[in-house]
């Protein structure tokens, strides 16, 4: 596989190109199933094990080992397709994909192909536009299961891409965890609201995931992992475009940006009189822009049949309805019972799920938090972080339970606002536990008076003409002498009882 | 005292019980046969001297502790080089596999150690189980007993040529078209395919995941009943492994009475194509079972003139997929590694040094027939055909309980006849396809030599899935009536071979 080094063609204005062009997206979301032992074996799942230490004869595909299908692993899909809405198919089968990559150990992927375990359900969701927010209902076509395959890590070379390293290893602690795969049917007359669209879609997918229990959904953990296809047409009246399909999009905001950015790379190439090329492209989450991956010009033939070596997929109906009514209530219902118990407006509530922050303010809130903080500390210096990172707030190296205590302190006035953005810092940096950051940083609020005292009496020392106008009345001038205070007790101080003790001082 | 190699199974598993002799005795005289006897017929791929001999030990330890240890306890056996083997090479008669030595042992091996069997070594076979004379080994032909020149059947020629041989009382080996029964019909032993599902698969290294199955290869019915008992039943690990209990086997063979048995003549294995000594000497052995109070009659399966094409497409699309593993990346040959080429460079120079000519037509033959546009017409007709020969058994079983057919079209052809003409070569397995399609249990038994040659001929009895102990009532009364009036068994009448001393 070669990543061809081809010339990203000049972008399209966003809005010229959405007024010119209908896009249609098509997605296709794999979710790595929590279960506690892989697909076909019995080894373990965890995330992070040492190389190579979760294999056996079966995941490793040494000769003659044999697949043994996972009941956990169908329990979940079928739960998860029970919960878009599936019908879920009576009997179906395995059936092998054919294509040779190292990362695969027997050289062809057990999944489904012509007979998946769920079909033909929907997800509804929401879209906040300027206009408020606007529900979308998205089309899906099937569910279905496989194996994951090996991780390729490729060594030397500029960029840890195949393309230029020195030589590959591969690790096969990933082969053969159970995956699922959700696929839509083509997403029509969403206009230019197709990139948020993608990211809200994700989003509430990720959520019907983690309220069933199934996954963790960490995209930066590569536990979802959505691709991306869009196409475009000049009319909602004309056929469908030839699309692409974009593939290494690890975050919501990526969803996003990669449709835009397909959307305005698609526009300019038939602007400019050309052709979209029907082929598979990464997306770079540093430039934010797609190169060309496989052409799928001449399309690779799985050469997919039945897997001989699994029996036929049967749920029994009673087992299916039985899962049925044991479904939890669906993530939207609960979303909106979250909405009301806080209080929150439409919007409000919207930009939290959109930011991915539902569940993290949830689990702060669950974890002693008010409501308002836990929003605040998310939504703001939290999100600032994940912003500069490029990464999802989900991703953030601090816990619902960090955030928990760290409101806790600014509550309880060991922290103000300005010490508790450095301890978060300090979480971030791998320094430990909130008060630990406190504790090796000395940050504190310094809440002994006569410290206080001695600190305002010396900054008025210093500063005798803003001390007079203070004394003269002008009681606006006190801020200047607050903020000396302050950068003298190098944050640490209570700024509104330096300011109660300036006044005292100077009456 | 008696020569050790040339009793039956069972015959040795009764002098180690009453302990007339030890294992270790019984496993130095098997060592001292293959010393003597393979470099004539090439019959193992590797022998674990030292292995046997502690194994034989430990059994015999163990019996003098007054341990109640499996009724073949402390008997050699003979294992297909196709069976994984932990710590013993398996390849599989490859290149590709040269040197690999599995990590685990297959739910077969496992069940034969359990059960205290003595494992002698790996046997040679057509590469990847693919052909019918053993020619296709990547490590040279195993040579018929009775005739060196002349093939021992395939694709497990060589557990068919060691138990004929003397060199082990039995064999495991693999049967995805026949290439257990044939093997058994050329050489002049018992060989049985038990039904698919029966014996794990688990280990064995898949050719034809619908269509393998492992089953055992020994000089008596009885032997092959032992062996069977020994290895089958469910296991976890296969998926397609029937979870229901075996047929009592052994009691089957030793009841081996055929009154009132229906036996079907199937009319389409037989006629043109037949060689005339294997048609007469299968036509007595049908009378001889009708003389022992079964009824014959003919059984009409239509759907069986398409078996052969139908299974040449069905085996080469599962073994295209089978054989992809064997890529260099993780075990096994790598060739053209030179520090320039992608992973994929080297994938396919790997595989075109390490897959033989067969191998090669017949990883082609799938990948054409599995590809977009074609599969409908290829693989799709394929199970079309398959459900009909499954159809035309179910009503061949109505009328009867057994159906019987010659178990190959001719005796043992020279080595190097018909290498070069593919299709020749599989019409080696005309007889034998049909049950591995519908997933029948079959068995080959010696019915003599057929004049013209002098050469075993061997009669195949076919009996419905998990009805395994059919075959061994009618083999064994079939057998011992041909016994009674030869005066032995028919492999007692194979000529001695020429001894080469340390040839191993
Ligand atoms: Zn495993």
């Amino acid at each position: 596989m070669t990543v061809g080094a081809s010339v990203t063609p000049e972008l399209a204005d966003y809005d010229e190109a959405v007024a010119s062009y209908d896009p249609v997206l098509g997605l296709e979301v794999h979710v790595e199933l929590g279960t506690l032992s892989k697909m076909f074996c019995g080894c373990a799942t965890a995330f992070g094990a040492e190389l190579n230490t979760q294999v056996c004869p079966t995941c490793l595909g040494l000769p003659g080992s044999l697949p043994v299908l996972n009941q956990q692993a169908v329990e979940s899909t079928i739960r998860v397709g029970l919960a878009l809405g599936c019908d879920i198919a009576a009997w179906c089968r395995f059936a092998r994909k054919n294509y040779f990559y190292p990362d695969m150990p027997k050289n062809f992927q057990i999944s489904q192909y012509d007979e998946p375990l769920c079909t033909d359900g929907h997800l509804d969701v929401d879209v906040l536009t300027p206009a408020g927010t606007t529900t979308v209902r998205v089309e899906i076509e099937r569910v279905h299961m496989e194996e994951d395959t090996g991780k390729s890590l490729h060594v030397g070379g500029a960029t840890g891409r195949i393309h230029g390293a020195d030589y590959s290893l591969v690790d096969y602690n990933r082969a053969g965890i159970p995956l699922i795969e959700i696929v839509t049917k083509p997403i029509e007359g969403t206009g230019r609201l197709a990139p948020e669209l993608a990211r809200a879609y994700v989003t509430t997918l990720r959520e019907v995931m983690r309220n069933l229990d199934v996954s963790d959904v960490r995209m930066e953990q590569g536990s979802l992992r959505c691709d991306a296809n869009v196409s475009l047409r000049r009319s909602p009246s004309d056929p469908l475009g030839t699309r692409s399909e974009t593939k290494n999009v690890n975050s919501l905001r990526s969803v996003e940006r990669a449709v835009r950015h397909e959307i305005r790379r698609q526009a300019a190439l038939l602007d400019a009189g050309g052709r979209v090329v029907q082929e598979t492209r990464h997306w770079h989450e540093d430039t934010g822009s797609t190169t060309s991956g496989r052409s799928k010009e001449q399309a690779e033939d799985y050469r997919y049949f039945p897997e001989p070596d699994l029996v036929p997929v049967a749920p029994v109906a009673d087992w299916v309805e039985r899962l049925r009514s044991e479904l939890p209530a669906p993530a939207s219902v609960r979303r909106r019972e979250l909405q009301a118990r806080w209080g929150m407006s439409d919007p409000e509530m919207q930009t939290l799920v959109n930011a991915g922050a539902v569940d993290l303010v949830g689990d702060t809130v669950g974890a002693g938090a008010a409501v308002d903080a836990a929003r605040k500390w998310w939504l703001g210096e939290l999100a600032r972080h994940a912003n500069e990172r490029g990464t999802d707030l989900s991703a953030l190296p601090i816990t619902p339970a960090q955030v928990a205590r760290l409101v806790q302190l600014v509550e309880d006035g060991t922290l103000n606002d300005q010490l508790a953005r450095q301890v978060i810092e300090g979480v971030l940096a791998g320094e430990g536990e909130p008060d630990q950051v406190v504790e090796r940083r000395g940050l504190a609020v310094v809440s002994d008076d006569a410290a206080l005292t001695a600190a305002v009496d010396e900054a008025l020392a210093a500063d005798p003409e803003v001390a007079e106008k203070i004394r003269g009345g002008k009681v606006a001038a006190a801020g200047a002498i607050v903020g000396a205070v302050m950068r003298a007790t190098r944050g640490q101080a209570d700024a509104g009882r330096v300011r109660e003790l300036v006044l005292e001082r100077c009456t | 005292m008696t020569d050790l190699t040339r009793l039956t199974a069972a015959d040795t598993a009764a002098a180690l019980t009453s302990g007339d002799v030890s294992a270790a005795e019984v496993t130095e005289a098997h060592l001292a046969r293959i010393r003597a006897v393979d470099g004539a017929v090439h019959a193992f791929l590797h022998v674990d001297a030292e292995g046997a001999v502690d194994a034989a030990r430990r059994i015999d330890a163990r019996r003098a502790a007054g341990e109640d240890l499996g009724p073949l306890a402390g008997v050699p056996i003979a294992v297909k080089d196709v069976i994984a083997t932990e710590g013993m090479p398996t390849t599989c008669g490859s290149r590709i596999l040269e040197g690999w030595v599995p990590p685990y042992d297959a739910t077969v091996t496992r069940r034969l150690k359990d059960a205290g069997l003595v494992v002698l070594g790996k046997t040679n076979m057509d590469e990847f189980a693919m052909g019918s004379s053993t020619e296709h080994s990547a490590f040279g032909p195993t040579h018929n007993p009775w005739d060196l020149e002349r093939i021992p059947g395939g694709s497990g020629g060589g557990s068919a040529a060691a138990v004929a041989a003397f060199e082990a009382p039995l064999a495991v080996g693999t049967d995805t078209g026949g290439s257990i029964r044939q093997p058994a019909a050329v050489t002049g032993t018992v060989g049985a395919k038990p039904t698919y599902g029966g014996v794990s698969r688990y280990g064995l290294v898949a050719l034809a995941s619908s269509l393998d199955q492992a089953g055992p290869c020994a000089r008596t019915v009885l032997d092959a009943a032992l062996l069977h008992a020994v290895i089958a039943g469910h296991d976890p690990l296969d998926s397609t492994s029937v979870d229901a209990p075996v047929a009592d086997v052994v009691a089957a063979a030793r009841q081996a009475d055929v009154a009132g048995v229906r036996v079907g003549v199937v009319k389409q294995l037989g006629g043109e194509g037949y060689q005339p000594g294997v048609e007469q000497r299968f036509r007595e052995a049908v009378s001889i079972l009708e003389e022992l109070g079964a009824s014959v009659v003919e059984v009409d399966c239509p759907a069986f003139d398409y078996a052969l094409p139908a299974y040449y497409l069905i085996l080469p699309s599962e073994c295209s997929s089978n054989l992809a593993r064997f890529d260099a990346m993780r075990y096994g040959l790598r060739a053209g590694d030179d520090g320039g080429g992608s992973a994929e460079d080297v994938m396919a120079v790997s595989r075109d040094a390490g897959f033989g000519p067969e191998a090669k037509r017949r990883i082609m033959l799938g990948t054409y027939a599995l590809s977009s546009g074609y599969y409908d017409a290829y693989y799709g007709q394929a199970q079309k055909v398959r459900t009909l020969i499954v159809r035309d058994f179910a009503a061949a079983f109505e009328r009867a309980d057994v159906l019987v057919s010659p178990t190959a079209p001719t005796t043992a052809f020279r080595i190097g006849e018909r290498i070069d003409d593919p299709l020749a070569m599989y019409l080696a397995d005309l007889c034998t396809i049909p049950s591995n399609l519908a997933g029948n249990a079959s068995m080959s038994v010696p019915v003599g030599v057929a004049p013209e040659d002098g050469l075993p001929v061997g009669l195949q009895v076919i009996a419905p899935p998990m009805a395994d102990d059919r075959l061994y009532r009618v083999g064994a009364a079939l057998e011992g009536a041909l016994a009674d009036r030869w005066g032995h068994l028919l492999i007692d009448q194979a000529p001695e071979l020429p001894t080469t001393g340390g040839a191993q």
